[in-house]
């Protein structure tokens, strides 16, 4: 009885919420491009539905191919800062602006740059760098985070330094590492998102686009049904992450 | 004949001395309990025996070789990512052993110690007690000459801790390793070693010395007779008058 009250509680709060804009919409008059109602926003989104999902795509893969070069671009970078302390000393600032940089003061310099006529690569530009940094530090600590006493028993036993890396350093990062795409992954997409505000432009068919697009029509339910679908598509991609990492972890630990 | 020695070693750090001057010999197939107050320098002389770190002053004098000397440390250190297996087997494949040849010596190991069957269990599936046992096949792997363990059953309960305490004694009479071994419990001193070394508040120094004279592995009851009680309260006394001094 309580697990059922516990699962329908979230449920039961959403419908609650919708029922008062809608009724509020109704008694109030309000204007629909202003606020409308959801049964309004409900129609936009089974009309537009195949466009959404399309453009919903769109920005996926961007945030992908994203994910994919943070990825390596960072590992490799982890792998040689574990290394060398003098190439940490050097990295490590130049790693620390690009995080506090925000990617949207970033995005017309960039646009300009990948040229007007391929604005998608600018778009996978600037998701790279925000993916970037989870990543790259998590692999820093995660290589750095080998227990000491394990270290020492390799003194001990006088293990060689590449031994020291793919017996010791390297399996004690997997945890961070894990822990640094979930964070870059969904960093990414809220990257691509960005960055299709910043560029703008219809040649990438995001989902950001789509609500830029509709606003500028004015057509509010449009732009709302664009939220739902850019809301669902992070949660499911959280969701994925997390049983993603949870395998992962479950695959090192053995349990 | 002598299988490490440390003579009159000192160790400083920059915020200060951490042991010394200590010296401490150690003869084969001998076991010694290191017993002191917290911050004594215990570790630090386990390091120095093990030759992972080199004193500041005296001199340590090392028989085994490389592969001969093993460590269990307070808490089993094992890799979470690795078998139980692998991780008895490590020693041997950072020596280069073939794969193959090191997985059967390990198992070996892990039967020595009762873990015959848990081969492929992860650490994270075994229990306390279970995973130092791992800890400690992974020691005797190698056949070491001289075994040090630095309060090895500090995080263990009382019954497994007694229990751990048997093994080792039965693990000693095969092939009788010189072992040092720190512990703050002076009842389990006293029941493992051949010799109680008391050592001073830091940095530490020898406050004495108590033998304990009776057969390996320790015949039952052993901890209820006369002899055991009055060993215990002669470290005791030791370890107060460190204490103070």
């Amino acid at each position: 009885m309580r697990r059922l009250a516990y699962a329908i509680a979230p449920v039961a709060l959403l419908a609650a919420l919708l029922g008062a804009w809608e009724l509020a919409c109704r008694a109030l008059h309000v204007a629909p491009y202003l606020l409308p109602p959801p049964s309004a926003v409900a129609v936009a989104l089974a009309q537009d539905f195949p466009t959404l999902v399309a453009a919903a795509w769109n920005t996926l893969s961007v945030a992908l191919i994203a994910l994919v070069i943070a990825s390596l671009i960072a590992q490799a970078l982890a792998v040689i800062v574990a290394l060398s302390p003098l190439a940490e000393r050097a990295i490590r600032p130049l790693a620390s602006v690009i995080q506090v940089t925000p990617v949207v003061a970033v995005a017309p310099l960039l646009l300009i740059w990948a040229g007007l006529d391929h604005p998608q690569r600018a778009l996978v530009t600037l998701a790279v760098l925000v993916a970037f940094f989870p990543i790259f530090s998590g692999a820093v600590s995660g290589l750095k985070a080998a227990d000491p006493d394990l270290e020492r028993l390799f003194d001990l036993y006088g293990a060689t330094r590449w031994q020291r890396a793919l017996r010791l350093k390297l399996p004690s990062a997997v945890p961070f590492l894990l822990e640094g795409h979930k964070v870059g992954a969904g960093l990414a997409i809220i990257g691509a998102v960005v960055a299709e505000f910043g560029a703008g432009s219809g040649k990438v068919r995001g989902l950001a686009w789509q609500i830029l697009e509709a606003g500028n029509r004015l057509q509010t339910a449009r732009m709302i049904a664009g939220l739902v679908v850019l809301g669902a598509m992070g949660v499911a991609l959280h969701a994925v992450l997390e049983a993603a990492e949870r395998a992962g972890l479950k695959w090192w630990r053995g349990r | 004949m002598s299988v490490a020695a440390l003579r009159e070693v000192a160790v400083d750090y920059p915020r200060g001395r951490a042991l010394g001057p200590f010296s401490l010999a150690l003869a084969a197939g001998e076991i010694v309990a290191l017993v002191g107050p917290s911050g004594c320098g215990k570790s630090t002389a386990m390091r120095l025996l093990a030759g992972l770190e080199a004193p500041s002053a005296g001199e340590v004098a090392r028989t085994p070789g490389r592969g001969e000397t093993a460590v269990v440390f307070q808490a089993p250190t094992l890799a979470p990512w690795l078998s139980a297996r692998a991780n008895a087997a490590l020693p041997l494949e950072l020596a280069g052993v073939a794969r193959s040849e090191a997985a059967a010596r390990a198992d070996q190991a892990l039967a020595r110690v009762g873990l015959a069957g848990a081969e492929a269990a992860r650490p994270a599936q075994l229990s306390g007690g279970m995973a130092m046992r791992v800890s400690l096949a992974r020691a005797l792997v190698t056949g070491p000459r001289l075994l040090l363990l630095d309060e090895p059953f500090a995080a263990l309960d009382e019954i497994t801790r007694r229990a751990l305490a048997d093994d080792v004694l039965s693990l000693w009479a095969d092939s009788r390793p010189a072992i040092v071994f720190v512990t703050h419990n002076v009842e389990e001193a006293v029941y493992m070693a051949s010799r109680v070394v008391v050592m001073t508040t830091g940095p530490g120094r020898t406050a004495g010395e108590v033998p304990v004279e009776a057969p390996m592995p320790r015949p039952a009851g052993f901890r209820t007779t006369r002899g055991f009680r009055a060993r215990v309260e002669a470290v005791s006394a030791l370890l107060a008058k460190g204490m103070a001094a």
